[in-house]
């Protein structure tokens, strides 16, 4: 929690989703980025003289699946409104949105928070929109060049309650929204080229004040990291005023990135007066229940159906993680229950956690539908090995998949998440396939390699895949992964110690060399042990299997010597 | 030949070898250069264009694919766009602007074999009653040079009625081809709202315009109809209704009148004020009862407030329709702008005339905060009141009757400096577009050497009884027959 004692802050988001439809919204152009400029742009899209909108359905059906998404109502008749302002990548002088009834009502998203919690957010509208052109301005000296390649894109402009308060929380719900779109396939979530951008409305009153503070918007906001920074620079400057008795204006602010601050925004028409009026190109939008129907019937597995099911599927039990399965779960849900909606749930701390998915591994595995998907490809992989391996319904089968579940989570979010942010991937562009890791877990799980060597073995992967050709990256199939993975094994002398012959050896040895230590551990300070684990992972260059080693150790130790 | 033939005799000639397409291009792009000059009526005339069109519709005739259209010299309000062609909406503003694509309601035209010949002056972007707001300068009437033809169709007007071509294109907002239909002695049809695609007409007001045909007879426009009309998926606004009597006009005619005894509705409203030309009016309706139609009077209660109602509705849309009009992307860009505002403020100030800027400023104001609902709101109230009380009409009568405009054509310069006076002369056309009916005005005589028009309206999708009636009407009388002298002509 950040903010200023005494002080309550006030959030809420306006996010803006491109939808990832073949055409614009009202009409026939491609919607694409990175065209030449202006290539994209049809003479509707150019607002030449005559031309008129036609909206598309794809648009519409994204815009319902949303709605559905979040619990909301779709409105049967909804209408678009002309917002009139002038701005030179604005073809028509107007934006075609609707303001009076857009296509989604009320609805609302749960958000999961890094520290566990879980957070409802009303959301109190989503509706469609045609996004403007750009304006360049670096391309032509001392003139602004206008692209209109953009202009049309269909937009879904999301409006949440102002349910947040924290940056923190902010980034999470757009975090959360960039998650649930990329689920739904409406978007591509490409965020560094403007996919999703965020409208952060703020404002700070005295804790226990009813009424709400003036607000300031900042606009255009287009990374999770920014939305923080943004709002605290915003909040820090709001509260400071306050505290001076100055007033916060009512005001449209830009966030500067590289000054790390906000700034009152010029340009744009002094006036707000927007002046909208219905359309009348455009008849009203009627969406029958058949239509409805047929989205619901096209719905994929949204995030939090998903990690409930990681959780029950990959994991012992259903005691550690019920209590927070039954509150993620939208359906039981009552408006009543609004109002406790920032009521927290901790994180099970019994030490079953470790080798299971627990929440915070769902959250994060979830949070991506790619990494999701990697996920269940690494965990399909091992247990495709062989039986003695697999996971199973009874209970060993059970506890075996959890095992190898936690393996692999461990593995993506921690090993392979690293290596992606290193590289700046998303895991659509994970180059190690699914099998390859899932082969690495399979001879962790068979005692072939130690959980150092492994390391040792993930690493080699990465860089074969990342080279190519006939390296990892080719391994697709599970039985060419464990041969891939075998062969890396053997060349490269990882495989563990499990020749108890031989670590008895090594051990007597390191027994001998220290026998101080082994005084002290005979004394009854067992944490000695450690450091004979420790000589004897150094002495065989970690090939040793821990357990096996201080097993051994102790029975060298106790032995008379 | 009769230099004021019918579209058909046009169509039975070229069909049967009499003259060629070609022939009766150069005949009217010549007879457009001799009269063109006075009446002003062409914006633009391209022969070379139009020869090349009637050459392949010379090919095409003879053919499987020839159409009763193709061949036929037609020209149109330069306010539909056609690719290649220089298209102004009569303003400063579009002056230079040269459309890269083609109305639909044009394509379908064209398609059809009818031949361009140019492009008619109108009111800037069709805000006018006169032809006077063109930045072209005022069209003249062929009845008489020193009167308005009308508008904002009076380009369109003043080319048919001197016979320069049989038909030619027009559009309707609140009147703009049913009043210079009147003033020109022409029959004037504005076809249902929806009926004819508005994608590539230049946009006034969205929901009210409706682009449709001025020709010399009911039978004519009808047939122009035909190929103009009919569902685009670009428009939203156009109507999926199909009408299988309109599609078979172009080989079977309007047809008789079906449906024998049709009640005729006289708007009470509409002659409480006698308008100028009443008595030829009232000759128009005996005749009518002559064709066995019965006449009853009925009342539209809310038609005063019509007016008021519609100049708010298409002051707000016009707006923001010309918003487009920034300078940014194509048309008038003013010199040097120092600013963006700059652009915005001269390009605009100097690219429109003072009745569009009149209109636009009228329109931002209904629409502003504070103003919106006691503007825009009450207006839309008032349209749905005006719709109302048609429909009620339509359960009692099948057609209505009334005046085309207050009087005859006005002198030109006469109400240029009086708006209002000038807005009247849309008092009995507006209802019409603001309940989106289609309507058809027909001459019924001279009064003072020029002609008086009357209008019959009909009920949502019903041109076929608005037709049929008209071309029984023009069957049993001649008052369509009658020509302006263009004396003028021979004078110059």
């Amino acid at each position: 929690m950040s903010g200023v004692p005494g002080w309550e802050v006030v959030i809420g988001l306006e996010i803006h989703v491109q939808l990832a439809t073949r055409s614009k919204i009202f009409s026939g152009a491609a919607n694409r980025f990175g065209e030449p400029p202006n290539s994209l742009a049809c003479p509707v899209d150019l607002g030449l003289p005559g031309v008129l909108p036609v909206l598309n359905e794809a648009p519409v059906r994204m815009a319902v699946k949303f709605g559905l998404a979040v619990g909301a109502e779709i409105c049967p008749r909804s209408n678009f409104d002309r917002k009139n302002y002038f701005y030179p990548d604005l073809p028509k002088g107007y934006q075609i949105s609707q303001f009076e009834q857009p296509v989604v009502g009320a609805g609302r998203l749960q958000v999961r928070l890094d520290n566990g919690e879980s957070l409802e957010v009303g959301i109190v509208r989503a509706h469609l929109e045609e996004d403007a052109g750009k304006s360049v301005h670096d391309a032509y000296e001392g003139e602004t060049g206008v692209d209109l390649n953009r202009a049309g894109t269909p937009l879904l402009e999301v409006v949440t309650a102002p349910d947040l308060r924290t940056p923190e929380q902010a980034s999470a719900f757009f975090r959360q929204m960039h998650g649930l779109v990329r689920y739904l396939g409406i978007c591509d979530g490409d965020l560094s080229q403007g996919s999703m951008r965020c409208d952060v409305n703020v404002s700070v009153r005295p804790a226990g004040q009813e009424q709400l503070g003036e607000r300031a918007e900042v606009k255009n906001l287009n990374s999770f990291r920014f939305v923080e920074k943004a709002l605290h620079y915003e909040i820090d400057r709001q509260i400071e005023r306050r505290q001076r008795g100055l007033p916060v204006e009512r005001e449209t602010r830009l966030y500067d990135s590289v000054q790390d601050e906000t700034r009152p925004m010029r340009g744009k028409e002094q006036s707000d007066d927007y002046r909208y009026f219905p359309d009348p190109d455009l008849p009203p939008l009627v969406i029958d229940d058949a239509f409805i129907n047929a989205v619901q019937d096209d719905m994929p597995e949204l995030p939090w159906e998903r990690r409930r099911r990681f959780l029950e599927e990959y994991s012992l039990g259903g005691s550690a993680v019920g209590s927070s399965v039954e509150l993620t779960d939208r359906a039981s849900l009552t408006v009543k229950e609004l109002g406790k909606a920032d009521r927290t749930i901790n994180v099970p701390g019994d030490d079953r956690v470790d080798k299971t998915i627990a929440e915070y591994d769902a959250d994060r595995l979830t949070r991506d539908p790619d990494i999701a998907a990697y996920f269940e490809a690494v965990v399909a992989a091992v247990r495709n090995a062989k039986p003695t391996v697999a996971g199973g319904r009874d209970q060993d089968g059970r506890e075996a998949t959890a095992r190898q579940a936690k393996l692999a989570a461990n593995w993506i979010l921690g090993e392979l998440a690293r290596h992606l942010n290193q590289e700046g991937l998303g895991f659509a562009e994970c180059k190690l396939p699914a099998a390859a890791l899932g082969a690495l877990i399979v001879r962790m799980e068979d005692q072939t390699i130690s959980g150092k060597t492994a390391k040792t073995l993930f690493d080699a992967l990465w860089e074969g895949a990342a080279a190519g050709a006939d390296g990892p990256s080719a391994a697709s199939g599970l039985a060419d992964a464990l041969k891939l993975v075998d062969g890396m094994i053997e060349a490269r002398g990882l495989r563990q110690l499990s020749d108890s012959g031989e670590l008895k050896a090594l051990v007597a040895e390191v027994v001998a060399a220290h026998p101080q230590q082994a005084e002290q551990f005979r004394a009854g300070r067992d944490k000695v042990l450690g450091f004979f684990v420790g000589k004897v992972m150094a002495a065989t260059g970690g090939k040793a299997n821990p357990q096996q080693a201080s097993t051994l150790l102790r029975e060298a130790l106790h032995a008379p010597s | 030949m009769d230099p004021f033939p019918s579209l058909r005799q046009l169509t039975d000639g070229l069909a049967r070898g009499e003259w060629s397409s070609a022939e009766l291009t150069k005949a009217a792009v010549q007879r457009a250069e001799r009269l063109g000059g006075p009446l002003n009526c062409f914006i633009t005339l391209d022969e070379e264009k139009a020869m090349s069109a009637a050459e392949r519709a010379d090919r095409r005739l003879g053919t499987v694919c020839a159409t009763p259209l193709t061949g036929v010299p037609l020209a149109h309000k330069d306010i539909f766009c056609m690719e290649g062609w220089r298209t102004t909406c009569a303003s400063r503003m579009l002056a230079d602007f040269v459309a890269p694509y083609t109305a639909t309601a044009m394509a379908q035209l064209e398609d059809a074999g009818a031949v361009t010949l140019g492009k008619l002056n109108m009111d800037e972007f069709a805000m006018g009653s006169s032809t006077e707001t063109s930045c072209f300068g005022p069209t003249a009437n062929p009845w008489s040079l020193e009167h308005s033809p009308g508008g904002s169709s009076g380009g369109s007007a003043a080319c048919v009625a001197a016979g320069i071509t049989v038909a030619a294109s027009g559009t309707d907002t609140g009147g703009s081809i049913r009043q210079p239909a009147g003033f020109c002695g022409l029959a004037g049809l504005k076809p249902t709202y929806g009926r004819v695609s508005r994608y590539g007409m230049i946009a006034f007001a969205s929901s009210l315009d409706q682009g449709g045909v001025l020709a010399r007879s009911a039978e004519d426009a009808a047939l122009v109809l035909s190929y103009m009309a009919g569902f685009d998926p670009r428009d939203s606004t156009s109507s999926k209704h199909r009408d299988p009597w309109l599609e078979a006009v172009p080989h079977a005619g309007v047809g008789e009148l079906e449906d024998g005894h049709l009640t005729i509705g006289l708007v009470k409203e509409f002659f409480a004020d006698p308008p100028a030309g009443a008595p030829l009016i009232d000759a128009a309706r005996r005749s009518l009862e002559e064709l066995g139609l019965r006449c009853i009077e009925l009342s539209l209660p809310h038609i005063a407030m019509a007016m008021p109602a519609y100049y708010v509705i298409a002051g707000a849309e016009a707006s923001t329709n010309l918003a487009r009009y920034d300078g940014v992307r194509f048309g008038h860009r003013c010199a040097d702008p120092q600013s963006l505002a700059d652009l915005y403020e001269r390009s605009r100030s100097e690219g429109f005339g003072a009745e569009v800027k009149r209109r636009i400023l009228t329109g931002t104001y209904a629409l502003s905060a504070g103003y919106f609902d006691a503007y825009y709101v009450r207006a839309q109230k008032i349209r749905r009141l005006v719709a109302q009380d048609f429909a009620g009409a339509f359960a009692q009568a099948d057609l209505l009757l009334a005046p085309t405009a207050p009087g005859v054509a006005f002198r030109r310069g006469q109400l240029m400096d009086d708006p209002i006076a000038m807005y009247r002369q849309d008092a009995y056309t507006i209802p019409v577009n603001l309940a989106g009916l289609p309507a058809l005005s027909l001459p019924c005589g001279l009064q003072d050497g020029l002609p008086v028009g009357f209008q019959l309206i009909a009920n949502h999708f019903d041109e076929r009884r608005l037709l049929q009636t008209g071309a029984a009407l023009q069957r049993a009388t001649d008052w369509h027959e009658l020509r302006p002298s263009l004396d003028w002509a021979e004078a110059a």
